[in-house]
């Protein structure tokens, strides 16, 4: 009798838990409700505001013109040149320099990467006037070459200092094997660090991606060639042009987003992996 | 005659062995110098030139016509910062952005991690809900917020008229410098929930059950468990997030510059925007060089201070 009142308590105490954590997250899935139900609705309802969540007559003409017009697809295709190759060179290099760091002594190891270390806590910005001028020194603004190395170059630092300390784990009889064998130090580097790294590689990666993906304060800075533009300053630009025109907006948003979400909801693993990475032992 | 001989091979053998060994040590060396060189390059190049040639401008009145020859002001530009109202006003708001957000963050992504640390099903599917925020861009997200505080008819607005009934007329939002911050507070905070709760959920995992269940056994309610077990043990998790997330705070920048980039009369800047805004509108490189160092001096001393004196000294293991 005691028993079962318990039990009714605990249950009641845990629908009251899952309300909670529901209504938390409808809070904070509202504002992308939104933006879907306004990219349904025609380009006239959303002039005339139509209030509503739902759209009385949802199409998917937003989309349709987004995808179609103003250069859209060209900018999809940029963002993923720039990204997807930004991706391969910061992994390489990162990887690279993470394995000299974490098993071999040499002069200037300790100096380097401290400086590499002093630069994380110095905001980005800091070096964009001279980026910006170095940029059109070089003959690489309005290029996405251009974009590529100055954010490969923006990400080795903080990729360096994760996969390091990714690598000091390892344990290292193999490698000795390895050189006992015959084999040398790209041997190892090839054959054993970047296969048991496998899944701080793709941690870096990712993220990674969705950096690149994102950014826009050096692409609004660098690129005036509208061929050159990437997703985020055509999305913001095509809200520059067509402020009201917020179904619009949103049908481009969305297109631009898929690939993340579609990314973070396939790889979440990694996601909470990765950040937790650094979390307990700096 | 035998003994010199034998002598006379073990020293032959000693030295092919130094020989040996230095080589291979300068093999060592080199192969360590082949790895790090790319990118090393790099950021030599990309990374750290540019910041010490920031450091220079800053000291110049810098000239963006190639015939007029910079001019070196000295401080000049730094003492004008300190005098420029709008730098004041920049300085305040990210401040003030800084004390509402960081909080805020902390509070709710702690709540939600509380929340979903208790739950058996459904945890990962509400854990991609509250992180899906974190995971979309900037530029998107902002514009999302503008819209939703738009005046008269934006969602908002909408909500608490039409809905709620709580306004009578509609609020204009981003007209007002009084309100026009309240949208990228909201923003600041709703995209960082999500990420704070990952942390938060990841150190609760490293806090022993049986502490909890200790406490259980001796009465203490789940309020106190959480003020004596939890919080304590998550301390050096809680300093992380306020060091990460305060200076992500200082360089909040994509938001303001897409709701209200500033405005009313620059009343909304905060000192990126305003650095960006003197930079590349008015094209005083010295000027937005030495806004620049100025936040990132800021950045330093303020994550420098929190991890000196938030830190036990058994924890300082950086």
């Amino acid at each position: 009798m005691r028993g079962a009142r318990r039990s009714l308590g605990r249950h009641f105490r845990t629908i009251i838990l899952y309300l909670v954590i529901a209504n938390g997250a409808i809070g904070l899935v509202l504002p992308f409700l939104w933006m879907i139900s306004t990219s349904l609705k025609e380009h006239a309802y959303s002039i005339q505001f139509e209030p509503g969540l739902l759209p009385a007559h949802p199409s998917i003409d937003n989309f349709i013109k987004a995808w179609t017009t103003s250069n859209f697809q060209l900018y999809f295709k940029n963002s993923l040149f720039v990204a997807v190759t930004s991706v391969v060179f910061v992994v390489a290099i990162s990887a690279m320099m993470a394995y000299a760091f974490a098993r071999f002594t040499f002069p200037g190891r300790e100096f380097i990467f401290y400086t590499i270390l002093l630069v994380l806590m110095v905001p980005n910005i800091v070096g964009l006037i001279p980026q910006f001028l170095l940029a059109k020194a070089l003959g690489l603004r309005n290029s996405l070459w251009g974009l590529i190395i100055f954010y490969v170059a923006g990400s080795v630092p903080f990729n360096t200092f994760l996969l390091r300390g990714f690598f000091e784990t390892l344990p290292r009889e193999l490698e000795d094997a390895v050189l006992i064998d015959g084999g040398n130090y790209f041997t190892i580097f090839f054959r054993i660090i970047l296969p048991l790294a496998k899944p701080a590689l793709a941690t870096v990666s990712i993220f990674s991606f969705l950096g690149f993906w994102d950014e826009l304060i050096l692409a609004l800075t660098f690129v005036d060639d509208a061929s050159k533009r990437t997703l985020p300053i055509a999305i913001a630009t095509l809200h520059g042009q067509h402020g009201t025109d917020w179904g619009l907006v949103f049908a481009a948003s969305i297109i631009a987003v898929i690939p993340v979400i579609a990314i973070f909801v396939s790889l979440q693993r990694y996601f909470v992996g990765g950040l937790t990475a650094g979390a307990f032992k700096g | 005659m035998l003994q010199t001989t034998h002598l006379l091979k073990v020293q032959k053998y000693w030295n092919t062995i130094n020989r040996m060994r230095i080589t291979q040590r300068n093999q060592h060396i080199l192969t360590a110098y082949l790895f790090i060189l790319p990118g090393l390059l790099l950021f030599l190049i990309f990374v750290i030139y540019p910041m010490a040639k920031a450091l220079q401008m800053s000291f110049y009145e810098w000239s963006i016509v190639p015939r007029i020859p910079n001019k070196l002001v000295g401080l000049a530009n730094y003492a004008r910062a300190f005098q420029d109202p709008i730098v004041r006003l920049s300085l305040r708001n990210t401040i003030v952005y800084t004390l509402v957000t960081v909080p805020g963050q902390m509070i709710l992504g702690l709540l939600a991690a509380l929340l979903l640390n208790s739950i058996v099903r459904g945890k990962i599917l509400f854990r991609v809900l509250y992180y899906l925020p974190v995971v979309t861009s900037w530029v998107i997200v902002s514009l999302l917020f503008k819209y939703i505080f738009q005046s008269p008819k934006g969602v908002l607005n909408h909500l608490l008229g039409n809905v709620l009934h709580v306004i009578q007329e509609p609020v204009p939002w981003l007209r007002y410098a009084s309100t026009a911050m309240i949208p990228i507070w909201c923003l600041g905070i709703w995209k960082g929930i999500g990420w704070t709760m990952v942390i938060f959920l990841a150190a609760l995992q490293t806090i022993p059950k049986e502490l909890y269940e200790a406490a259980a056994l001796d009465g203490a309610s789940s309020w106190r468990r959480l003020i004596s077990i939890t919080l304590p043990l998550m301390r050096p998790t809680l300093v992380f997030l306020m060091v990460m997330l305060m200076i992500g705070a200082f360089n909040v920048f994509i938001s303001v510059y897409l709701i209200t980039n500033g405005g009313p009369l620059q009343r909304t800047e905060v000192i990126l925007s305003y650095m960006y805004h003197q930079a590349f509108d008015f094209l005083d490189f010295g000027y937005g060089a030495a806004l620049s160092f100025i936040l990132a001096v800021i950045i330093i001393t303020i994550s420098f201070l929190q991890i000196r004196f938030l830190r036990r000294p058994e924890e300082m293991g950086l």
